[in-house]
């Protein structure tokens, strides 16, 4: 499947910088095998410190995970064939990826465990070990910002986030997420960035929303 | 093999809580159809995160990371994101050679 041959460059990737941040191959292969998303674990990776903050790394994990409740609350509607400790489980191996196959599958036929798993946990055993792969690799390389390594977070968080674009609402949430957060950097120590510009970005999203809502309850809903 | 005590933490915490949002959507079933105001911030949490985490790198950073940043976003959309994300990393090595 494309999307497997995909994930293993990123993970690959994931691993070589996350042994740049210090981690072990076996903490980078924990990581990917416990946290298994590979968003989050970018941006856990992006700032891991010493001391570790523990503290911002689970909230990070909530945050940037969050629309897996949505994700989830949608696809357990269509689990029917799924016993009670099935569906516990096949929550763990949840990505984007295997949503999206699940919805699309749930949609023309009934969703069933096999199904399910079978991609599930082929992307868990690609993203595990090209992550593991990634990790050795890595500690060979030695200082990563020689190569520019410690832009290559940037460079593929850039890549998702245009992935994300879908009009000029998606702009203005990145440029009050984006200018927020490099003010706060500047002016705040500590880690706040990432929560003030995040909250800027969805309070830019929010106030958006209530101007798309006007238009349609003018002209089509009676509300 | 080596394992070190606060990042097993550090692993462990961030497991749980991903794993949290993974089964609240089974408790929550009814959040499926969120819709409005609420599903329009929900949406927006994704890309708001990364890019506040991004962002002092890419605008108060130096002048090397923020062409590098441009010149992914235009590759981007063109390229896949291995790809473009080399090309980013390529160009702010060259950058920073020419800036200093």
């Amino acid at each position: 499947m494309p999307v497997l041959i995909a994930t293993a460059p990123i993970a690959v990737l994931f691993g070589t910088l996350a042994v740049a941040k210090g981690l072990s191959p076996f903490e980078v292969w924990l990581m990917s095998a416990t946290v298994f998303a590979g968003a989050l674990q970018f941006v856990a990776i992006d700032q891991w410190a010493d001391p570790i903050p523990l503290g911002l790394l689970v909230f990070t994990a909530l945050v940037v995970n969050v629309r897996h409740v949505l994700m989830t609350a949608s696809l357990g509607r269509s689990m029917t064939g799924f016993s009670g400790p099935t569906r516990y489980a096949a929550m763990f191996f949840l990505s984007d990826e295997a949503w999206a196959f699940a919805e699309r599958r749930a949609r023309d036929a009934s969703l069933t465990p096999a199904y399910y798993f079978g991609i599930g946990v082929s992307m868990w055993l690609v993203w595990t070990s090209s992550s593991l792969l990634g990790a050795v690799i890595g500690r060979g390389l030695g200082d990563p910002s020689a190569y520019g390594f410690n832009f290559a977070f940037s460079a593929v968080f850039i890549c998702i986030l245009v992935g994300f674009w879908s009009n000029w609402r998606t702009g203005v949430v990145l440029a009050c997420s984006g200018g927020v957060s490099a003010v706060v950097y500047l002016f705040v120590p500590g880690a706040w960035y990432i929560m003030a510009g995040a909250f800027a970005g969805v309070a830019a999203a929010a106030a958006l929303h209530a101007e798309i809502d006007e238009q349609k309850t003018d002209g089509v809903m009676p509300s | 093999m080596s394992l070190d005590t606060n990042t097993a933490l550090a692993i462990i915490g961030m497991a749980l809580a991903t794993y949290l949002t993974r089964i609240a959507g089974l408790w929550l079933g009814r959040l499926a159809g969120v819709k409005g105001r609420a599903r329009s911030a929900m949406d927006a949490l994704p890309p708001a995160v990364l890019m506040a985490v991004i962002a002092p790198t890419v605008l108060a950073t130096g002048l090397a990371e923020t062409i590098a940043a441009g010149i992914t976003v235009i590759a981007a959309f063109r390229l896949p994101l291995l790809v473009a994300a080399a090309a980013g990393v390529a160009s702010v090595v060259a950058l920073r050679s020419i800036i200093g």
